[in-house]
């Protein structure tokens, strides 16, 4: 019916490609250049880049790193971190995204939503959710890289940000980012049967096979991968492999 | 030297275009001068977002009639994504809007329905891949002649062409269990409503076919 997308997510700290645990104790990685181009190679469906640090400084760095893969990744680029304005989100634009994908502003100001899609359509906003779980089916928004808390109830902030206008969602579980124990597929399944947007899980992911549960009982329509093709433990062709043999759609992939 | 116009007004990513046709040899310009789009010997008109407001852009500089006189004067245009329901009459998108009509039909919306009764999502977003259209005309000599059945490429939409005569209509892909145009074409005028430049090795296969039309 639907294929489902692999996605490489790079967090992106200064120069350099980092990845925590629940979003914090952030390790460098290396080039998010090298990586975005080994991932493009390896048949990732898209990329999403994310500068962790950049609501706490008021701004997005990434513009020179997109450019560069603008270059040489002829894959969709998802970016988000520290975008404030629909002008923000018209340099990445400017830059080479495709997408931006906004969590702390769009907490701050709702509206914000609704005037980047108005000005560069749905499909461009994402409505990034980082999501910590504060009691059973039940889980917080946080913002600036699950830093703060806002008090909001994730399940009822996404059926908003879907109304004001988000055209997907990309789900972070906090709790699972980094661990490598599988999806919060509970947190999935509460979202994606609540909005008729694309939603994008992240955060989790152990091995191939963890595909399986977040699409067939969490309902994901893409899932993002970091940790696991950071550390090489596989790749997005292992990914792909596994999708198919849970008898999950994805596009058919030649490695010519 | 191939020159490649990239018509800019105001709207899309066209860095990536412009990036993907450098990357396939061409000499690509982001432009929104009607004397430089009329000289290029390939024009690109690419375009995300709604289509009233891409329609109102492209009026309000006068790049609607450069694009008209490209098309009449027989220099290959590729239309990518919105800019490839701007090639056909009409779109049902916001009510009834007027686009360029440089190929007969309209731009209805994609099913949310399958053929089960099953609602669909959208907008369809992904990677799928491209068949002969309906009427089976072959891509040969066509910008998918480099292309094999099956291969796929990325589609962000919610809206599609629906070419009035099947001749037109190149090649689809399958979502939701219904069919969806994916090119449709008309002499040296093509439309890709995927985005070739955001489709990895087959897109630029793609663009760098049509520099050679």
């Amino acid at each position: 019916m639907r294929n489902i997308r692999l996605i490489g997510r790079l967090d992106v700290k200064g120069p350099n490609l980092i990845k925590g645990v629940h979003l914090e104790g952030l390790r460098v990685i290396g080039s998010p250049t090298e990586h975005a181009q080994r991932y493009y190679q390896q048949g990732a469906d898209e990329l999403i880049y994310m500068d962790c640090v950049a609501s706490l400084y008021g701004r997005n760095s990434l513009h020179d790193i997109v450019e560069q893969a603008a270059r040489d990744v002829f894959i969709p680029l998802t970016v988000g971190g520290g975008i404030r304005s629909a002008d923000d989100a018209n340099r990445l634009l400017r830059c080479g995204a495709d997408k931006v994908a906004v969590n702390t502003a769009a907490v701050a100001n709702p509206k914000l939503i609704t005037e980047i899609a108005r000005r560069f359509g749905s499909q461009c906003m994402v409505l990034s959710v980082e999501a910590k779980q504060i009691g059973p089916g039940h889980w917080e928004a946080y913002t600036d890289n699950g830093r703060e808390r806002s008090g909001i109830d994730v399940v009822e902030w996404v059926k908003q940000g879907v109304a004001l206008g988000a055209g997907e969602i990309l789900l972070t579980s906090v709790d699972r980012d980094g661990t490598r124990r599988g999806f919060d597929i509970e947190l999935i399944e509460a979202v994606s049967s609540v909005v008729s947007v694309p939603v994008i899980a992240s955060g989790g992911m152990g091995k191939p096979e963890d595909i399986a549960a977040a699409i067939h009982t969490g309902g994901a329509d893409a899932i993002a991968m970091a940790d696991i093709l950071h550390y090489k433990r596989a790749t997005v062709g292992d990914v792909r492999k596994a999708a198919q043999a849970a008898g999950i759609d994805v596009r058919e992939f030649d490695h010519a | 030297m191939r020159n490649v116009a990239i018509i800019d007004y105001g709207l899309g990513n066209l860095l990536s275009v412009e990036r993907a046709f450098e990357h396939c040899g061409a000499n690509a310009v982001i432009s929104s001068d009607p004397d430089f789009i009329l000289r290029a010997s390939h024009v690109v008109l690419p375009g995300v977002g709604a289509i009233t407001n891409a329609m109102e852009s492209l009026s309000r500089d006068g790049l609607d009639e450069v694009v008209k006189e490209v098309a009449q004067a027989g220099t290959p245009l590729m239309g990518i994504c919105l800019g490839m329901q701007m090639l056909l009459e009409e779109s049902e998108e916001f009510g009834l809007t007027r686009t360029l009509g440089l190929i007969p039909g309209r731009v209805i919306p994609v099913p949310n329905t399958a053929p089960d009764g099953t609602s669909v999502k959208i907008p369809n977003i992904g990677w799928y891949g491209l068949r002969v259209g309906e009427a089976d005309v072959p891509w040969t000599g066509t910008v998918l002649e480099d292309v094999q059945p099956g291969e796929a490429v990325y589609f962000v939409h919610s809206f599609m062409a629906s070419a009035a005569d099947h001749r037109h209509h190149l090649a689809d892909c399958v979502y939701g269990g219904n069919p969806v145009t994916a090119v449709v074409m008309r002499d040296n005028v093509v439309g890709c409503q995927f985005h070739p430049e955001k489709s990895g090795d087959v897109g630029l296969r793609i663009l760098k076919r049509f520099m050679t039309l």
